[in-house]
Formats: C-alpha cells, structure tokens, sequence
C-alpha cells in the first residue's frame, strides 16, 4: 500500500518544525509527510500541541514558527498569508467554529468559495449559480436549507456548527484537510454524518489529517497512519492497529516511549 | 489584539475626493459682524424680512457660548477668521445648465454626480452646492409637473418667500443652540423641498454638499415640507478637499411633516476627516429636526456618518401629532484621531406616538465615537413607546466608544426600551474568515457590513451600496 502511494510527490510537508507563541516553545521538531490519498491520524492528550500544529499549518498569526519548513505541493508556504493557504487548497476544520453574527452563512459560504475558485482559474458564482452548486453539497452534510440564511455558526449547535465546517470543506474541495477534533461533542447520528461527508469528499488525490482523542471517528474513516504526540514531538507512528493499541492501553503508555528515546 | 504588522502592511487608500476645483471665486473678507451679514443678504437679494430674522439670530448667537457638554476635544475655533461668504464666479443670471462654468460641472462628474443633460442621473433629482451657492437642480421641470417644488433655498427666498417666511426657523428656532444661531444668522445655500397634499414625489430628491475652499465655512440650511398625505425620499451627500486647516461646517436642516405625510431623510456623510495624525478635517457642527405636525406623520432619518475630523449631529424628532412616528437609524464610523458624538432626540409630545432608534458605531484607530440620545415621553403622551438599540463595536485596541441615553418620562402610561451592546472584532473571527480564503480586508469589512445591516437596509437601494464600499473603504488600514 505504503510503495504505491509514494510514486506521486507528496501533498504536505512538515519537515522537523518547531513553533512558538508568546515565546513559549509549542512545537520541538515535528515531522510528517502526507501523500494523495493517504489518512492521517493524529492523536495524543490535551495541550500535547495536536491542536497548534493544524493552526500553523492553517496560517494562524500567533504563532512564530522558530525552525524547521511547511511545504504544500513542492512549496516552501512559511510566509503565506491563511487566505493564500485556503485559496491554494488547504482546508482546516476548526475544534471551535467560531461565530459571526451579522454575516450571513450563505454569503459567506459563498465569497468562500469563490476565492478558491478564483485561484483555480474557474469562474467566480453568482448568487443564483451558487445556490444551485450548494444545495447538491448540503446534501453530503444533511443540513437544512435554512442553516444559509443564518449568521455563521451563531446560535448553532455544537453538531450544526460541526456539520457546517464540512459543507465548507464540501465546497472548497481541498487538496489536504486537517480536521481539528471534528467528532468532539458529537452524538452518535452527527458523527457517523459527518464521517460519511468526509469519505464521500476524499478521493485518491487528496489528503487528510484526523486530530481526534477517540477511536470512534477512526472506527469510521479507517486511517493509513496514527501518529501519537506528546510535548510537541511525535513519538510513535504506527498504523491503525496504533489506534486500537492506544485506546486500550491509554496515554500512560505512550509515556514509556519518550523515557525510551 | 490584532497583529499591529500586517496593519502597516495593508496600502491605504487616499481619500478619494480631496482634490481641489480651480476657480475663480468671489470671496469676502473674512470675519463676522453685522455688516458682514448685510452684505451677505444684499448679494442674495433678500427680503427685508430675512435680513431681519438674519440679525435677530446674530444678536442671539454674541450672547451665547459654544457648547462644551459632548464628549469632543478641539482647538478653539475663531469665528473672526472664517470667510462667510464664497461663490464661484459666474454670469449674473444662468438660464439653463449649458452656461454652467464646465469647470463646476467636471467637479461634480467627478464626484459621481453628473449634472448634465445627457448625464443626469436617471432616478435622482440633484441640487448641487458649491461653497455658498447652489449650483444647478435637476429635474425642475418634471418635479413641478407633479407640483413639487425643488430648488435652492436662495431661490425659493425669491419665487416662495410666503412660504420661507411661514416656516423657516419654526422647527430649528434660531435660539435653539449656539450653531443653529450662527447658521441662522450667516446661512447661504442649501435646498428647499415643497410637497404638495396627497402627492408622492415621483423620484428621489438628493443635494449634493461640496466645500472647496479652505478658508471658507459652508452654513447651508435646509427645509423640507410634505404637505397631508404626501411623502418624500431626500438623500445628501457631502465631501470636501483635503486641506491643513479645519473648515468650519455648521448646517440647519428642519422638516415638517403635516398628516399623513410622510418623510425620509438619509444622508452619507464624507467630508474630509483631515489625516492619520489628526491635521485639517472638517468641523461638523448641525443642528437637524423634524417636526411631525399632524396625526400619523412620519419622519425617519438615516445616517451614514464617516467623514469630518468632529462631528457633532442629533436629528432629532418632535412627534406633536397623534400617532406619529420617529426613526433614527445611524451609523458612524470614525478612525485615526476622528471624534464623533452623535445621535437623536425622539421627544413624544402627541399620544399613541411612536419611535425607534437603531444606532451603529464603529471605532477604528485612536478614534472617539459616542452616541448621545434623549428619550422624553411628556405629560399628553399616552400609550406612546419607543425602542432603542445602540451598539458599538471596537477595532483595535486605541479607540474608545460612549453610550449616553437620556431618558425622561412624564407620562407612565407610556414604555420606553432601550439595549445596548459593545462588541469587538476578534483575532479569532478574522482567522476563521481568513482561512476560508477570505481576505483580511474583506474579512473586516464583511464584519462590520454585517454588524450595520440594520441600519443599511433603510437606505435607499443605491446609497446602502454606496455606504457599504465607503465603510470598506474608510477602513482599509484601520484594523491595529
């Protein structure tokens, strides 16, 4: 599996970096290659820097990266603007959407993807063509039409708002997605949704990164590789037996493995 | 806490009507003294009534002292080094637009406002002033056929003087306030509006402000009359060049509105807001206030202020009438080192009357924004309500925003509401809206569009686009 993935150049490339906020060190050194079509699992306990790793990779300006490259299809993106990064095709699902009263949903899907669009040379939507293009997608998420004519993610639930990131993720069709805790705070219906959103928008050119602390999501979308991190390291990277082992044994055991190194 | 950086980063857009019209004008000397009034009413030709009411509100104005209560800070103004009086130079009498000095019609073509015949706006009736004078009025001619009268205040001083003499300074007294005084005394042009019973002005009506000398104040005034059962839709727009100096700006507008009539007042307010360091803006000092004088009248302003350096501005609504009804909706946006203290008086006065206040600030930079509001229900105003909702919302971490709502009540049988919010735009929103690919001027503007879409939707079609791109626009560079 592992031989015929690697004959296309890799998606992602996060080569030992390290990054800070506040001076404070987040990162040490992390590395991790994503090719097309690949899963990537990422687990570990809170404050590990599961969490920083997908904002830097996003473009989040509280960070400063102190060492080490990001790289997105051959390119060196250190310096690219969080937009730059959307628009070229890298899509970051948030643990917390974050509300926008005012802004309508349907506007904002809408200027969205007409960014993205833009940046593939397509023809930008007009409000008529869009509706169209983003009734077929609210289908994958199963929400209801009126969830557009709202602010964003004000006064919705923690599933709506969930289920929101992936009709965004629906309609930027992203080369790579990390998705941030996507299954936290989700019943058992929202989860297998949102899961099976994710499945029907991957293909085999694109990648993905799980951030999740349960085995459930992964019990849904089958991850090629489980990365464990801890202190803003990687510590073990196994496949997705990893997972299982890990849930089993619990973080505690992942303890050993940096006395061991 | 936004990154300071990426705000120096972003180019700023120059003010984009600060440019100056060439021309020769006819200016007097500066200074104010009775003399200097006498001669301003002598190059208009007034009636001796005018000339009268004129000196009446200067003998008011020497006794009264400038208002120090709002929250605004600024050098002493000098009222002996203004120029009172400035025209740009044309044949004595003008009969038709094509002897307009072209130099006047390129300024205002290039203010977006094309006056000519071929040009015109299609929708819109425009009168459009120059310094102290009106220049030119579209329209007259279709307006009149429906009897609505649209002209500058200058002319209808000549041609329906019963008609000034009947109403001018009945809603605004000449006492009223220390500008409202000045302004009566020294006023040169502005627009007149006369609608006849049960008409609906079959368009738009709009007057186009513009201050181009340096020196000079612009004092113009305003009056609007709808007669019973009929309504109007008056919109104005005003910009200034870009000098060092502070240029005194201080208008009266009054409305009158008898049964059933109805008015809607929407100004988008972009004089020049003098630099990033605070030097030169304009000094916007006015007095406006509606009257509705019988049963059901209605008045309803909306504001869209984002220009002058101070800006110091209450329309306000008297409701006499039974079941009238008041509407404040404003949004005002200040930056750099703008101040603005702003916003309304609903005094209900009739029973059953009714008023809303919806009101937006936005403060960018170092700037000060305040909203000021009174509310008074007195004694015969039974079964009256009024609702209001002041927001504020804080870019950066330098600006400030006020609320002060005055509420008296004389009369229990009556509800007054009032909410208020205070919100800031968040590193947090402007990441999420940046990832999905969304640029951080966009980003912003999109905040703030979504935050004054109350008040936008009051506007007419054109203009709420027109003030959506103005507040984009006013605020590249301002998120710090």
């Amino acid at each position: 599996m592992q031989s015929k993935m690697k004959e296309s150049d890799p998606i992602l490339e996060v080569e030992n970096l390290s990054a800070s906020t506040d001076n404070l060190p987040i990162l040490k050194g992390v590395s991790l290659t994503v090719y097309p079509g690949e899963i990537h699992a990422i687990m570990g306990r809170n404050g590990c820097g599961k969490s920083t790793l997908s904002k830097i990779i996003a473009g989040h300006p509280s960070y400063n990266i102190t060492n080490g490259d990001i790289k997105f299809l051959g390119e060196n993106i250190n310096s690219l603007e969080p937009e730059e990064r959307s628009q070229s095709g890298i899509f970051l699902g948030f643990q917390y959407p974050i509300e926008i009263p005012g802004v309508s949903n349907l506007e904002f899907l809408r200027v969205s993807t007409n960014a993205r669009r833009k940046f593939l040379n397509k023809e930008e939507l007009d409000t008529f063509d869009f509706e169209e293009l983003v009734k077929e997608k609210l289908e994958i998420v199963k929400m209801d039409h009126a969830f557009l004519s709202r602010s964003v993610n004000q006064g919705f639930s923690g599933g709506e708002k969930k289920r929101n990131e992936i009709l965004q993720m629906a309609l930027l069709e992203p080369k790579i997605a990390i998705l941030d805790e996507t299954d936290s705070g989700l019943d058992i219906d929202a989860l297998r949704i949102v899961a099976s959103g994710i499945k029907k928008i991957s293909n085999a050119q694109t990648g993905i990164i799980l951030i999740t602390h349960y085995q459930r999501l992964l019990d849904e979308i089958k991850p090629n590789y489980v990365h464990v991190m801890s202190d803003g390291r990687i510590i073990k990277t196994g496949e997705s037996d990893l997972a299982l082992e890990l849930e089993e044994k619990g973080y505690e055991w992942t303890d050993n493995f940096i006395k061991g190194t | 806490m936004v990154n300071e950086n990426l705000v120096k980063d972003v180019v700023k857009e120059p003010y984009k009507y600060g440019f100056v019209t060439d021309i020769e004008t006819e200016k007097i000397e500066k200074g104010l003294n009775e003399d200097i009034i006498k001669l301003i009413s002598q190059k208009k030709e007034e009636p001796k009534f005018l000339l009268d009411f004129r000196l009446k509100a200067f003998k008011k104005w020497q006794k009264m002292k400038e208002p120090d209560w709002a929250a605004l800070g600024y050098k002493k103004i000098d009222y002996q080094d203004i120029i009172y009086y400035s025209a740009p130079k044309q044949k004595e009498k003008i009969s038709s637009l094509d002897e307009v000095d072209p130099k006047l019609l390129e300024t205002f073509d290039k203010l977006g406002i094309p006056l000519t015949e071929q040009k015109k706006l299609t929708n819109v009736a425009v009168d459009a002033v120059f310094d102290s004078v009106s220049i030119a009025t579209t329209f007259r001619e279709e307006l009149a056929e429906h009897g609505v009268i649209f002209c500058s205040i200058s002319e209808a001083v000549k041609n329906h003087a019963d008609l000034i003499e009947k109403y001018l300074g009945t809603v605004v007294p000449a006492s009223d306030n220390y500008f409202a005084a000045l302004n009566s005394a020294v006023f040169s042009d502005g627009s007149f509006v006369y609608i006849p019973k049960g008409v609906t002005c079959p368009m738009d009506l709009s007057s186009y402000f513009r201050i181009n000398s340096g020196d000079s104040g612009q004092f113009e005034r305003t009056l609007i009359i709808a007669e019973e059962s009929s309504s109007v839709s008056y919109l104005e727009g005003c910009t200034a060049p870009m000098f060092d100096t502070n240029t005194l700006h201080a208008a009266v507008v009054e409305l009158i509105a008898l049964d059933d009539a109805s008015i809607k007042y929407s100004t988008v307010q972009n004089w020049y807001a003098g630099d990033e360091q605070g030097i030169g803006g304009i000094f916007n000092f006015v007095t406006k206030r509606g009257k509705c004088l019988g049963k059901r009248s209605k008045i309803s302003w909306s504001q869209v202020e984002t220009g002058s350096a101070i800006t110091w501005k209450y329309p306000s609504c008297l409701l006499l009438g039974e079941e009238s009804v008041g509407e404040f909706y404003s949004v005002a946006l200040t930056n750099n080192l703008q101040q603005a203290d702003t916003g309304t008086k609903m005094i209900h006065i009739g029973p059953k009357t009714k008023s809303t206040i919806v009101s937006k600030g936005i403060s960018a930079g170092n700037s000060k924004n305040s909203y000021r509001g009174l509310v008074k229900m007195g004694t015969k105003a039974t079964g009256s309500r009024n609702y209001s909702q002041c927001d504020s919302m804080l870019i950066g971490n330098q600006a400030s925003a006020n609320t002060f709502p005055y509420i008296k009540s004389q009369q229990p049988n009556s509800e007054i509401e009032h909410e208020a919010s205070t919100c800031r735009i968040s590193e947090d929103q402007l990441f999420y809206l940046q990832s999905r690919g969304i640029e951080f001027e966009e980003a912003v503007s999109m905040m703030v569009s979504g935050f004054c879409r109350d008040v936008f939707n009051q506007l007419p079609m054109e203009f709420a686009a027109e003030a959506d791109k103005l507040l984009a626009l006013k605020l590249e560079g301002s998120v710090g």
